[in-house]
């Protein structure tokens, strides 16, 4: 059991150093000078050598990686070439609206999706069935921008029932900060519920030709015991895996719908970067989504053991 | 008098006429019987053909050049002169939407055919080179470690100035490592097979297993990834060239259109909704198709999906 621990945690190192290659390579080799575009329109020469003789620019790519990663290991990501302001702050500054905005719509998600799949396998083939299962496809199709614009359009903008675009930050309130939130969570989540409900429908209509469920029935259980408590209780593993990889969709949507709502988050921070071409702060943010998603996958694998106390290693 | 040689058909009975029971199967081309099992196939292709004869005849339908300025007719709604009215420039969005058609299905079977080639011989490596398997798998895990569309960005900021080459080049590099995953796991479970173990055996060569007996096997679920890696693509080059890190904003594409209209959308919301519809019915008809090609040739994969 710990040997299985200590070797799933092993086994993600050849990831993170990965990543963290790739990554350095990409401001490695970012087009144009950083020492340069500290340096300002007035710098002379040697007012460029010497910054980049300061930053260590001027060694070889090995140090540099390690002197870089080393700096990442304790929580330094750079100076914005851009603001000139430590990457570390900036980030920081921009992390409640991200993280609020994945918790909301993973609550949302769930809650909607695992009862969709739950339903659609239990009326395999019904109407309700062919709906959820036409919802799903609709979700992987139409682009989180597209349900974004849709829904701010009439649910905000039209009936004015939820603010347009902004963020309430956490501190001034329970409610406003929801409020700020409903949307552009329910708008991210369309994915997310899409794929949930799908492995959910999957695992279940696997789960409900068991023996154990004929003999549930049998013994009389109520049809939603017999469904929330034999089946769904052995359909977590999938459905929470899957859960995990969504991640990667919720982090990438993100991006996205921080621009369209005007939220102040990471994802807002990635596109303001990209435009100001602001390498080290792009840099930083994929790093840290990467390891986040990494981390939360890692987390998943080893929870197995608690979800299904069946599985041993 | 010689005797009659016998007749030599007289020794065995004819087969007795088959009763007619039941009337024979109608003969359908097995094509025309997968498009009427499986509707969601033909009416994902038929939206597709209608999008695709829309990007090719574009010159032909759309009223106006796309790139015409026309300051004098600036954010103007839909009329009979702009149907889907103009943006900030005076350019006419249905034009510019007619001409996106282009970009998102070069892109989307641009990316899906570059990924199936390179994740198909990553994954044929990997799953024949037990020594390679390690190294490109790890390589592959990282790649999926990070977020498509971070990913993406990473690539084309890195490669400055975006361009329909740079753009398929980045997504690609994306979507690989899916390709790899499934093609080496087709190899695995299909080298351990007992006709390819008694091909091997008779002396077949490496390459002729691979082109013989893994090949086929591949070749049906690479097809409907394929399917779904072009939808991926569609939308990651919208997104790609919403956020500006995609399409130079000179390129009529369904995300330049909606990013021009990002700033306008809460007054003149046509600039945005158009490329919208367009872009979410041709990922949709991708998706469809994808679906339709998977319960067709793996009804097992209908069932569990």
């Amino acid at each position: 059991m710990s040997a299985y621990i200590l070797r799933r945690i092993l086994s993600t190192i050849p990831v993170v150093l990965f990543v963290m290659i790739f990554v350095f390579s990409l401001l490695y080799l970012a087009p144009g000078d950083p020492a340069a575009i500290l340096a300002g329109d007035q710098a002379t020469q040697e007012d460029i050598e010497a910054i980049r003789n300061q930053l260590g620019l001027d060694r070889s790519f090995p140090v540099r990686f390690v002197e870089w990663a080393g700096g990442v290991l304790r929580g330094d990501f750079g100076t914005s070439i851009f603001t000139r302001e430590p990457v570390t702050g900036m980030i920081l500054q921009r992390v409640e609206p991200t993280v609020s905005l994945m918790v909301v719509t993973l609550a949302i998600a769930l809650v909607i999706a695992i009862p969709m799949g739950v339903a659609a396998a239990w009326k395999r083939g019904s109407l309700l069935d062919r709906a959820i299962m036409l919802f799903a496809v609709l979700g992987f199709s139409v682009p989180v921008f597209v349900v974004g614009y849709v829904l701010a359009w009439t649910l905000a903008l039209k009936l004015g029932w939820l603010p347009v675009q902004g963020y309430q930050p956490i501190a001034e309130g329970i409610l406003p900060w929801l409020r700020s939130l409903i949307l552009p969570a329910a708008t991210l989540s369309g994915v997310y519920i899409a794929l949930i409900a799908r492995i959910t429908r999957a695992t279940m209509l696997e789960i409900l030709q068991q023996d154990y469920i004929r003999t549930a029935r049998a013994k009389g259980a109520a049809g939603h015991t017999v469904l929330y408590v034999h089946a769904l209780r052995n359909a977590l593993v999938p459905i929470v895996t899957v859960v995990g990889l969504g991640v990667a969709l919720m982090i990438s949507g993100a991006v996205v719908i921080e621009t369209v709502f005007a939220l102040p988050g990471l994802g807002r921070l990635t596109v303001e970067s990209i435009l100001r071409r602001d390498y080290p702060v792009i840099q930083a943010i994929i790093l840290i989504f990467s390891f986040v998603y990494v981390i939360i996958n890692l987390l998943i694998d080893l929870s197995y053991t608690l979800i299904d106390p069946r599985i041993r290693y | 008098m010689t005797a009659q040689p016998p007749d030599p058909d007289a020794q065995f009975a004819a087969a007795p006429e088959r009763p007619q029971i039941l009337a024979p199967p109608p003969q359908r081309s097995r094509g025309m019987a997968m498009l009427i099992e499986h509707p969601t196939l033909w009416i994902g292709l038929a939206l597709l053909v209608l999008v695709t004869l829309m990007a090719i005849l574009a010159p032909l339908i759309a009223p106006h050049d796309p790139a015409a300025l026309n300051p004098a007719f600036r954010v103007k709604p839909p009329s009979a002169e702009a149907w889907f009215g103009t943006d900030m420039l005076g350019r006419d969005i249905f034009s510019r939407t007619v001409y996106g058609a282009r970009v998102s299905l070069i892109v989307g079977a641009g990316v899906a055919v570059c990924a199936s080639i390179f994740g198909l011989a990553i994954g044929v490596l990997s799953g024949f080179l037990r020594w390679a398997d390690n190294i490109v798998m790890r390589v592959m895990d990282g790649l999926m470690s990070i977020p498509a569309i971070l990913l993406a960005i990473a690539l084309m900021t890195l490669m400055r100035g975006g361009s329909v080459f740079n753009v398929i080049l980045a997504i690609t590099i994306a979507e690989i490592p899916r390709v790899a995953r499934l093609t080496r796991s087709v190899v695995l479970s299909v080298r351990e097979q007992p006709y390819v173990e008694a091909g091997t055996a008779c002396g077949t060569s490496t390459l002729g297993i691979i082109w013989r007996h893994i090949m086929p096997n591949t070749l049906a679920p690479l097809t409907v990834q394929a399917t779904y890696i072009c939808a991926s693509a569609m939308i990651t080059e919208a997104i790609l060239s919403f956020i500006g890190a995609g399409m130079p904003s000179s390129v009529p594409s369904w995300g330049n259109i909606m990013a021009e209209g990002r700033a306008l959308w809460q007054v003149k919301p046509s600039i945005v909704f158009f490329p919208a519809i367009f872009l979410s019915v041709t990922v949709l008809a991708v998706n469809l198709l994808g679906d339709g090609l998977r319960d067709a040739v793996d009804p097992r994969l209908a069932k569990q999906v």
